[in-house]
């Protein structure tokens, strides 16, 4: 395991009601400053292991360790990203924005400061009082990264942020995405069932395997982003080479 | 030419039409006659002026409201905290549930001689007959809001490092403000019921000793005016109630995000 890996999963395995073996002995590393994706079948597991790193559910084995220490629940170095936005419907996107930090008690100038910035840097600027109801599903997620940004988190857990979310939208979150990590340097783990997403994306990309979960190969597509557009991105080589090789080792796990 | 149209006056043009119609098939039936004990719109809106002008409705009122209000008010309290006791503890849920779902089950006028026995024939047994009625509905509402809360936002305030107080405080009894207010009107609508039982089950007072005692020396238009009033003061206080409702909780801010 490389020695810079800020997340670190050990042996982890997850059966649920103790029938149900989601994950089996997973052991890898997620380096500091990248983005890493699970990636795999329905079913893999992988959503699972993402939320089991959030603290979020217990792993039945194995430990899971962030910064050098043991994950025993949710932590402020961890921020999460979820697939149904879970975003308040009675509360502002200024509120749902600053949410994280109205927990951890910052006082209300201080975080809408802060959740204000935010929500410029998702783009969503101007939209601070409307309601999550008025928003397209890209503009809702955009606020749910807010939130998570907001937070000022080193990790960022994102459950398949776009899955709901249309194809369109989907390509100018991801663009918009990778600018914005790339400013803050986050970590960021990254969970998603689609191969181009996972090739645009990751430095890193995480194959899991069918139920019972576990790590099949760890691919790293090496593409050269630098300044480069989301189209030269598509015709490079290496990212052709990754989604080929992804999809050559998942389509052995599709009936 | 400028858009003065608005959608409100028809509608409410159909309201006074469609009260008129009913109205004036009251009149012609009252008039034909299907029934000397039934009296015509315009008799019975006659005596309801009598009674109003003679200070006897206005002083039924204000003994029929007592057990009423205050009724709804325990209802208010108790039934919230026992419903959201229920909601979110497992241990109050097992101990209290089965109580209300008898009580919901039970035909309230089959427990009122019950009552009666106990608690005699004043202000508490009549008091109790409104609880009873209004309760489960109160406890139940507020008992689901509680549980049906959207698992996903419990899960997010968790990963936010949200405490379980801030947990009930900031997402579950936001989110279940809507259904707890629901069940109020629902329980004071029950209330109304319980109420008028009472009274003309348990000894006659207020709204219900106006409509048995006319109806015992054959005054129908005032027997006619004493239950139409009730009527309509329970319809307007739950109506106005639903629309407090509508401004309080617009549905598009309960709904899932």
């Amino acid at each position: 395991m490389s020695a810079d890996a800020i997340v670190e999963v050990a042996g982890v395995g997850k059966t649920y009601e103790g029938r149900v073996q989601a994950l089996v002995d997973v052991s890898l590393g997620f380096p500091s400053g990248k983005l890493s994706t699970l990636l795999g079948p329905s079913g893999c597991g992988k959503t699972t292991l993402l939320k089991i790193i959030g603290g979020l559910i217990p792993a039945t084995t194995g430990e899971v360790w962030v910064k050098g220490r043991k994950v025993e629940g949710p932590g402020p170095e961890r921020a999460f990203v979820f697939q149904d936005f879970a975003l308040l419907p009675w509360a502002t996107v200024l509120r749902n924005v600053a949410f994280g930090l109205e927990l951890r008690g910052v006082p209300t100038a201080e975080r809408e400061e802060i959740a204000r910035q935010q929500i410029v840097e998702v783009g969503l600027a101007g939209f601070e009082s409307t309601y999550p109801h008025q928003l397209s599903g890209g503009m809702r997620q955009r606020v749910g990264l807010a939130r998570a940004l907001a937070v000022d988190a080193d990790i960022i857990l994102m459950d398949e942020p776009f899955s709901s979310v249309d194809e369109q939208t989907r390509r100018k979150f991801q663009e918009e995405l990778l600018d914005l990590l790339r400013r803050k340097q986050k970590t960021v783990i990254f969970v998603t069932h689609s191969i181009e997403e996972a090739a645009y994306l990751s430095d890193r990309i995480v194959l899991l395997s069918p139920r019972p979960g576990t790590v099949s190969k760890i691919i790293q597509p090496n593409i050269a982003r630098g300044q480069r557009s989301a189209d030269e991105i598509r015709r490079d080589k290496n990212y052709l080479d990754a989604v080929d090789e992804i999809w050559q080792i998942l389509r052995r796990y599709v009936a | 030419m400028p858009r003065t149209h608005r959608p409100e006056n028809p509608r409410v043009l159909w309201h006074l039409v469609s009260f008129a119609l009913v109205f004036g098939c009251w009149e012609i039936a009252g008039r034909w006659p299907i029934s000397v004990a039934f009296p015509p719109f315009s008799q019975t809106v006659l005596a309801l002026l009598r009674m109003l002008a003679d200070g006897s409705l206005p002083k039924a009122y204000l003994s029929t409201l007592q057990p009423l209000v205050i009724g709804v008010i325990l209802c208010g309290i108790a039934g919230i905290g026992f419903g959201i006791g229920m909601g979110l503890s497992r241990a109050v849920e097992w101990f209290t549930l089965p109580v209300f779902i008898i009580l919901q089950a039970a035909p309230m006028a089959a427990i009122i001689p019950l009552i009666t026995y106990i608690y005699g024939i004043g202000l508490t047994a009549k008091v109790l007959a409104v609880v009873f009625l209004a309760a489960p509905v109160v406890v139940m509402n507020s008992y689901k809001g509680i549980r049906n809360t959207n698992p996903s936002l419990i899960q997010m305030c968790r990963a936010f490092l949200g405490t379980r107080s801030q947990e009930v405080v900031k997402i579950i009894l936001p989110h279940a403000g809507a259904l707890i207010f629901a069940g109020l009107r629902l329980g004071l609508a029950m209330g109304f019921i319980g109420v008028v039982i009472a009274e003309l089950l348990i000894t006659p007072t207020g709204i219900g000793d106006l409509i048995t005692y006319h109806s015992s020396v054959a005054d129908y238009p005032e027997m006619f005016a004493a239950v139409a009033s009730i009527i309509l003061i329970a319809s307007l206080t739950i109506h106005g109630l639903e629309r407090l409702e509508r401004r309080l909780f617009p549905p598009e801010l309960r709904g899932s995000s």
